[in-house]
């Protein structure tokens, strides 16, 4: 029941953003197409001032995955976090979340399929998905799009947001499921 | 701290492969990624186009201003250097509210507005400000009360409950949220003090 009205109301979200904007914009005598387009027209200039800040930090990444070398990590972090209570099988999870949208929800996809969506580890790692974000996308992509290069202290920000919704899914999910 | 990082990442994953003897991994990865990172650029184009039109008629109805002044109170305590009215407010509450409600591929164009908006407010154009760093804190720490992403996936796995991940996410991230609304205070009087 729940289940359904969530996914109907995320179903009906942007048409629902695409229906009541423009009218509402016509009813108070904006011009709504012109209008649209001249807003538009920015998105190219944006999207192609990012290419070289995607690239840097993609091709980092894609190494620092493909080779192995995540997983090494992941390993070498495995003692201290199960000290916590983190159990081994997310962690993985934890380390892309921050890196890579798409891989991230690739490892929770797979954690999901194989532990059951209902197990322990599926709902932990649903939660981890849902409530952290891919930082150093958005740090690259925000910042690149104006120019920026000393990012000063929000990486640290930035981090320790996914840490701190890191640990409280873990905490939650314990008390909750666990 | 970005420059180790990025510097870790890359000799780390080419080291270990080397190690491994599996030096190709490296080549085919570094050029795979190069392309996917233009891939979803030029994927964006379209995105962005579309959600600072519509953006662009929001603004001209004096919607977005309006939703700015409903939530003033919260604005000028986060981000007391941005001027009232600065249209830089209206962009970063889209983005903040398309983040809450999980509307990952809008959260973006409004994010990127909200940064050319405060770009224009900056002293220092190579450098991060303050209010840059609270949004972008802000924005990765966000409160989110549908994850339907997760939910999706959920649900196509045969969950008997998919959503009952949605409390514990709305606390994850309301926690978060406040974490990062402390952190950045103390941040601020650290760099500020830095300043002199």
């Amino acid at each position: 029941m729940v289940t359904e009205l969530i996914l109907e109301v995320s179903r009906w979200a942007i048409p629902t953003v695409l229906f009541f904007i423009p009218l509402y914009g016509y009813l108070r005598g904006v011009p709504v197409y012109e209008t649209f387009v001249a807003g538009a027209e920015d998105g190219f200039k944006v999207a192609v001032k990012i290419i070289p800040f995607l690239v840097g930090m993609l091709v980092a990444i894609g190494v620092f995955r493909a080779s192995g070398a995540m997983d090494l990590f992941a390993r070498a972090l495995n003692p201290v976090l199960h000290l916590v209570g983190v159990p081994g099988e997310v962690l993985p999870l934890a380390i892309m979340r921050p890196l890579s949208g798409g891989g991230a929800l690739g490892i929770a996809a797979e954690l999901i399929g194989s532990y059951g969506p209902d197990s322990f580890i599926g709902r932990l790692a649903s939660v981890m998905q849902g409530s952290t974000d891919t930082t150093f996308y958005v740090l690259t992509v925000y910042f690149g799009s104006v120019g920026v290069r000393r990012y000063r202290y929000a990486l640290a920000l930035g981090l320790l947001a996914d840490m701190s919704s890191l640990i409280a899914a873990i905490f939650i999910c314990r008390l909750m499921f666990g | 701290m970005v420059n180790i990082i990025w510097l870790l990442m890359l000799l780390a994953g080419i080291f270990v492969a080397g190690y491994n003897g599996r030096i190709e991994v490296v080549t085919a990865a570094s050029l795979e990624a190069a392309q996917t990172a233009v891939t979803l650029a030029f994927e964006l184009i379209g995105l962005m186009a579309m959600w600072l039109g519509l953006l662009k008629i929001a603004e001209e109805a004096g919607l977005v201003g309006l939703l700015a002044r409903l939530l003033r109170p919260f604005t000028r305590y986060l981000f007391p250097e941005i001027p009232r009215d600065h249209p830089a407010i209206g962009s970063i509450i889209m983005n903040l509210s398309a983040n809450i409600l999980g509307l990952g591929n809008a959260a973006t164009p409004f994010g990127l507005k909200a940064m050319q908006e405060l770009q224009t407010l900056n002293p220092r154009p190579q450098e991060a400000t303050p209010a840059m760093c609270t949004f972008l804190g802000l924005n990765t720490g966000c409160l989110t009360i549908i994850p339907a992403t997760i939910i999706g996936i959920r649900a196509a796995a045969n969950s008997t409950d998919p959503t009952v991940i949605v409390g514990p996410t709305i606390l994850a991230t309301g926690f978060s949220m406040i974490t990062v609304v402390v952190a950045d205070h103390f941040f601020r009087r650290i760099y500020n003090g830095r300043r002199g």
